[in-house]
């Protein structure tokens, strides 16, 4: 809001619209400031008032190799997904933006689909079919499970991207002498780079947070999350908060590095007037 | 086909789905010269040069670039840059980086790519803004961006597809003397498609009219503003006054019935066809009492007037409902009454007066 006077608004309603943002936003992050802060707390239950400042947690998790297994496991997975993901979210995208072909409409629906089904489900299914195949219980298992449930996120960031190309250019790239295969490397890819980085990262992100189709296909190579639970079973430790506030600022940052890169000034339409 | 000839077209036909693009293209585009392609929107225009560029195949016919039929060849093998109406410059690339493109796309070497370049950027004058990226550039810097973009390898034929659509009047107007120029020092072919006649008449050499997928006239600006061949091109330069009727022998010649009334034809006609006369605004006179001798003359009434510059147009209404137009000079009119409802005579010599046919 800027401090100049605006005859046209009611400052009353804009206090109470500040108020209210403030309040949802209160809302949705307490539990993992709280969890924040009770990761550096000695005590061993989580209760005010607080006691001493502590890295014990941050410690033992750290000396724990059940935990470092997990994060290899999670940080693998995530960067392979990512890299799938994308590369497929990219083809399905521009596969939409260059060709008209009956049965589009069906092509699209099924390719945004796999987000819209329950987790339980589709981690149900995902066992189910890739046990048959012996592909379960594995890095690879989580792998294919997490593509599936990343690729459409991918595709929908790219697409939009697509959406606001002149298209003109690509066409106008051929005109002076690109070949279909170098349209692509030097106009399309370079134009969708900020929305191919952002795929990239929020793919990375959301294979990072995934814990359902993971717990039920990750067998022994259990990702960060699937530890979690375990952890949570056993007994109810601060370590959790310390590897939660981990988990938090890995994805907060891919997220925001995401989010620069979506809505930075490359991404912009140039050609607008 | 002659010696001069760079492109023809020979029974081009361009239909999608069921809507007929283009009816039947018979024409020649001359080496060295500055064609404009006019017509309205969805007249085919654009799809023909699409064709030429090989962004869109011919349903039926040939089309030849230097003789040789270019139906087959990708448009990335053809050597027809295009500017574009959206300009469709790389916006992830700066100024000299568009220019090299279609260089790189060739596989030329780096130093040569950018000697080649550097020559664009300073004949367009944007070799200041080299390194600026497309969104800090102005509309008339980017038209120049474009046209190097195009140009850099240096071929036969430039296609332009209404590319001075976005500009203001003035900057319009100083690209089209740019263009101009750049054509005749370069002497590459030229086909500029669009809309606007003032654009096509003032800079080309011979002027296509389109209408519907089909051609309705080809000429020099002159030829067709003085002589349309039909009743379509007259009606769209809209600078002739039209009277239909049908031909008949009168006493000392060729006389139209016209709804106006009788009006001597200067030259022969078929007794017993319908035309259209037509008559430049311009070639039209008022009076306030009935000229005599051997003129045509129609009793009319002043419904409005308007200036542009130094020309004013006068609007009439005869008694049957049809409006004359007559353009003159601020000058010519001084003296002439011209206030609404006044009564008038419209009167032009019968050789300033041109018969087409009802195509």
């Amino acid at each position: 809001m800027s401090g100049s006077f605006d005859m046209n608004r009611n400052r009353a309603v804009d206090w109470a619209l500040v108020v209210y943002v403030v309040l949802a936003y209160v809302f949705v992050f307490a539990p993992i400031a709280a969890s924040f802060v009770f990761s550096f707390n000695s005590d061993r239950f989580p209760s005010i008032p607080l006691g001493e400042f502590s890295l014990d947690w941050y410690r033992a998790v750290a000396t724990d190799p059940l935990v470092w297994e997990g994060a290899r496991n999670t940080l693998f997975v995530g960067v392979i997904v990512g890299i799938c993901s994308t590369a497929l979210g990219f083809g399905a995208a521009y596969t939409d933006y260059r060709y008209k072909f009956a049965g589009k409409q069906v092509y699209l629906a099924l390719a945004l689909l796999p987000p819209t089904i329950p987790v339980i489900i589709l981690g149900l299914a995902m066992l189910a079919y890739l046990s048959r195949i012996n592909l379960s219980g594995n890095a690879l298992s989580v792998i294919i499970s997490h593509v599936v449930v990343c690729a459409p996120f991918a595709m929908a960031i790219i697409r939009l991207r697509l959406s606001q190309m002149d298209p003109a250019l690509e066409p106008a790239a051929w005109n002076l002498g690109a070949s279909e295969w170098m349209a692509m490397r030097h106009v399309i890819v370079p134009f969708c780079a900020p929305a191919i980085f952002g795929a990239l990262f929020i793919t990375m992100a959301v294979s990072f947070d995934e814990f359902a189709v993971a717990w039920f296909v990750s067998g022994l190579n259990e990702t960060l999350p699937v530890k979690v639970l375990g952890f949570l079973q056993g007994q109810v430790s601060p370590r959790i908060n310390a590897i939660g506030t981990f988990v938090f600022i890995l994805s907060m940052t891919l997220v925001i590095l995401a989010q620069l890169l979506l809505s930075g000034r490359g991404a912009k339409p140039a050609d607008q007037e | 086909m002659s010696r001069d000839t760079l492109v023809s077209f020979e029974g081009v036909v361009k239909t999608f789905g069921g809507f007929v693009a283009v009816k039947k293209l018979d024409f020649e585009i001359k080496k060295g010269e500055f064609l404009a392609i006019m017509g309205s929107s969805g007249c085919g225009k654009t799809t023909t040069l699409r064709m030429l560029a090989g962004l869109e195949a011919p349903t039926e016919g040939v089309i030849r670039l230097s003789g040789k039929p270019i139906n087959d060849l990708p448009t990335w093998s053809r050597d027809t840059p295009m500017v574009w109406q959206s300009l469709a410059l790389f916006p992830f690339l700066n100024v000299r980086e568009n220019v090299e493109f279609a260089l790189k796309m060739r596989g030329v070497g780096k130093a040569e790519r950018r000697r080649r370049a550097e020559q664009w950027l300073d004949r367009m004058q944007i070799t200041e803004f080299a390194e600026r990226n497309i969104s800090q550039l102005s509309g008339g810097q980017r038209q120049r961006v474009a046209l190097a973009r195009s140009l850099v390898v240096e071929p036969e034929i430039l296609l332009l597809d209404e590319p001075l659509s976005a500009l203001d009047a003035a900057l319009k107007v100083r690209m089209q003397s740019v263009l101009k120029n750049l054509q005749r020092e370069t002497g590459i072919t030229f086909v500029y498609v669009t809309h606007s006649q003032s654009e096509a008449f003032s800079m080309a050499d011979r002027v296509v009219i389109m209408s519907r997928g089909v051609i309705e006239q080809i000429g020099t600006p002159q030829e067709i503003y003085r002589t349309p061949r039909t009743r379509f091109v007259a009606d769209f330069l809209g600078s002739s006054n039209l009277f239909s009727g049908k031909v008949r022998s009168g006493t000392v010649g060729f006389e139209l019935d016209a709804a106006v009334g009788t009006l001597r034809l200067a030259s022969p006609a078929t007794v017993g066809e319908t035309a259209t006369l037509t008559v430049l605004d311009t070639k039209t006179h008022l009076s306030t009492t009935a000229p005599a001798g051997s003129v045509n003359a129609v009793p009319v009434k002043v419904i409005g007037e308007e200036f542009v510059g130094a020309t004013a147009t006068v609007y009439l209404e005869t008694a049957q409902g049809q409006e004359i137009r007559v353009q003159k000079s601020h000058d010519e009119l001084t003296g002439l009454p011209l206030g609404i409802g006044q009564p008038l005579y419209v009167w032009w010599n019968p050789e300033d007066g041109h018969l087409v046919g009802e195509g």
